[in-house]
């Protein structure tokens, strides 16, 4: 459980500077008191600044029709379902860290589970966007739901994988917000109890739903936590493996591939893993966060990273081995292939590699492992990589499908980028607003591993 | 307990000093009301022996609620209300449709399990939006451990029991 207190004195410690119940406390309500920086404004106003050009893009794009996009009729997807993958794999982070090692007893998770969270629900929510402007009518988005209907007989096709989409990210997004929210409450009780301004006491009031910590209640919260996490765990498996049924299920060579579902898993973990590096970097500094994300944190994450960074890799290769092998001609054009290699998308390919499977073999290197600053520049390549790898899937496979005289190639429009610039504004405006007024870290659960952080300080010290 | 005259209240800085106060308490034959905590403290609850919870099993028949409805919604809109004939496979008979459909299956499952296991959660310890906060000292969500206790006679002596075994404040307030 939760509460679970053994540890041993090889465990380096988890919390730093030789904190205090109360410091704790005192740590996670400063940046919800205190006044916030120019470097918080600046991120703000940038953030914005993208979110409102991005919606410009949405806006113009249901008026005027997905014509607006580079599709053309051979890569009738491209960009948007290349960042609706992104952005899935980017929410799986958050459970992973927050569910798996829960169930795992990994108490490092503690100090970055809350930031991990947040970022799967904002991620997820950029993602649901793009399917929803894809079909170019969302004000009837939802059709995809059973509702009896006044068309006759007329149900979604529960055959398709494109509507066990909808229900899996549905559930996701709904299942993660409730975990969240009920580890906030706690949390929320603690700011309730000691903020002073009225106001925020009332809403934080409203929020902490009158929790008063009482022994039977923690009980209870800690059952549900434990079963939430055993329900999460095969949610996010199940995710991103159906998502990869997207392509796995249809015919178009390089998508029709058994692999798809333990691969994309492994690819979204790595993804999800890098843009928590990514956030963290930033909230460990702006919100003061030293004692609490520590490198031993970082460590552990970029060692996931590695590992599936690995299992990533071998899929490559497995794809690439497969494809010459086959002596299949289409086979030959598949994002991993040598004419993926050499052919007219050869830059993406190799961003692809560079960014994937060269640049994060840094990460054998310790020094490199444990640098708050080279973790997070890998991190960002990472990310970059991740994207073109969704990239490379879609665009590349489509490009040179089974009727040689509709080969073609794909330049996004301005519509296309700022789109997905939007959406990385509006990710950034919901974390900006988030570390404002919730709790980073969820203090509850961290102070259960006070002592035997300090346990470990002193054997560490003799 | 209404007939009770003292209500007190000990507050403790430590969690280990808080479970041996409880260890010397129940030893004292002392019934505890109540046990305010900043988190989830190792073991009190065996101590307390509070009851086992329900909500790992209700979660399992909310999630086969679940089951239940995804089959029957799967087995209505895809078999009997609107059997089509896609690409030459026949939607006839459920059981041969099955693989298409566990992705919504497990979905619909895990949603009504997590969901209204949630639910009941906050049904039973009476946590609803706004409502009165529980804990008798603010100080209890931050830092401080609280052991209420309902009692009717001997006040003194179980204000210096509580004292010396570690309480950092006792306070006393008359409830009848």
């Amino acid at each position: 459980m939760l509460t679970n207190h053994e540890s041993t004195s090889i465990r380096k410690p988890l919390i730093i500077g030789n904190k205090t119940f109360q410091n704790i406390t005192e740590d996670i309500l400063n940046p919800i008191e205190r006044k916030v920086g120019t470097l918080w404004w600046i991120s703000f106003f940038i953030s914005i600044l993208a979110f409102f050009w991005g919606l410009g893009c949405i806006f113009y794009t249901l008026n005027t029709g997905i014509g607006v996009w580079g599709l053309n009729r051979t890569i009738n997807w491209a960009w948007d379902i290349t960042n609706f993958v992104w952005w899935v794999g980017i929410g799986h982070a958050g459970t992973l860290i927050s569910a798996v090692l829960l169930l795992f007893r990994q108490k490092w998770r503690l100090s970055i589970n809350r930031s991990a969270e947040a970022m799967t629900i904002f991620a997820v929510i950029q993602a649901g966007l793009f399917p929803i402007i894809h079909m170019g009518r969302p004000w009837n988005a939802h059709w995809v739901l059973p509702i009896p209907n006044q068309f006759g007989s007329l149900w979604p096709n529960f055959n398709s994988p494109l509507l066990w989409d909808v229900f899996a990210i549905s559930t996701y997004f709904s299942v993660s917000t409730v975990f969240w929210f009920m580890g906030l409450i706690p949390d929320f009780a603690m700011i309730r109890d000691r903020v002073k301004n009225p106001i925020k006491k009332k809403i934080y009031g409203i929020l902490s739903f009158g929790w008063g910590g009482r022994s039977k209640d923690w009980k209870r919260f800690e059952e549900i936590s434990l079963v939430l996490a055993g329900l999460c765990t095969p949610l996010v498996f199940s995710v991103h493996t159906i998502v990869s049924f997207d392509f796995s299920t249809s015919v178009i060579k390089g998508w029709h591939s058994t692999i798809f579902p333990p691969y994309f898993v492994a690819g979204a973990i790595f993804s999800g893993f890098a843009m928590v590096q990514t956030l963290l970097g930033v909230a460990r500094k702006v919100l003061s966060l030293e004692n609490y994300i520590t490198r031993n944190h970082i460590e552990y994450m970029n060692m996931i990273i590695l590992l599936t960074g690995g299992i990533v890799t071998l899929a490559y290769i497995s794809e690439f081995i497969l494809a010459w092998y086959s002596n299949n001609p289409f086979e030959k054009f598949i994002y991993f292939s040598v004419k993926a290699a050499t052919g007219p998308f050869w830059w993406a390919f190799w961003i692809l590699i560079i960014c994937n499977v060269l640049i994060p073999q840094f990460l054998w290197i310790k020094s490199i492992r444990r640098s708050f600053f080279w973790s997070y520049i890998i991190a960002i390549i990472i990310n970059i990589g991740m994207w073109f790898e969704r990239f490379d899937i879609i665009v590349l496979n489509l490009s040179h499908d089974y009727l040689p005289s509709s080969w073609t190639g794909f330049i996004p429009t301005f519509v296309d980028v700022g789109i997905f610039i939007g959406t990385i504004g509006f990710f950034f405006v919901l974390y900006l607003l988030y570390i404002r007024v919730f709790p980073v870290i969820s203090q509850s659960e961290l102070k259960t591993i006070l002592k035997s952080s300090k346990t470990s300080i002193n054997i560490t010290k003799k | 307990m209404n007939q009770s005259e003292f209500n007190i209240h000990a507050l403790y800085d430590n969690d280990d000093l808080m479970i041996n106060s409880i260890k010397i308490l129940i030893k004292k034959k002392i019934t505890i009301y109540e046990v305010y905590t900043p988190f989830p403290v190792h073991n009190l609850d065996k101590l307390l022996e509070l009851k086992k919870t329900n909500l790992s099993f209700l979660s399992f028949l909310y999630g086969f609620f679940g089951f239940f409805l995804a089959s029957i919604l799967t087995w209505y809109t895809m078999i009997y209300d609107w059997p089509q004939n896609i690409g030459g496979k026949p939607a006839f008979s459920w059981v041969r449709n099955l693989p298409a459909f566990i992705p919504v299956i497990f979905e619909f499952s895990i949603f009504f399990s997590a969901h209204f296991m949630c639910i009941t959660y906050l049904i039973q310890c009476k946590l609803f939006p706004g409502s009165y906060p529980k804990n008798p000292d603010p100080r209890t969500t931050d830092n401080l451990f609280l052991i209420e206790i309902n009692t009717k006679n001997n006040v003194k002596k179980l204000l210096n029991l509580l004292k010396k075994n570690g309480a950092m404040e006792v306070n006393v307030k008359r409830i009848v």
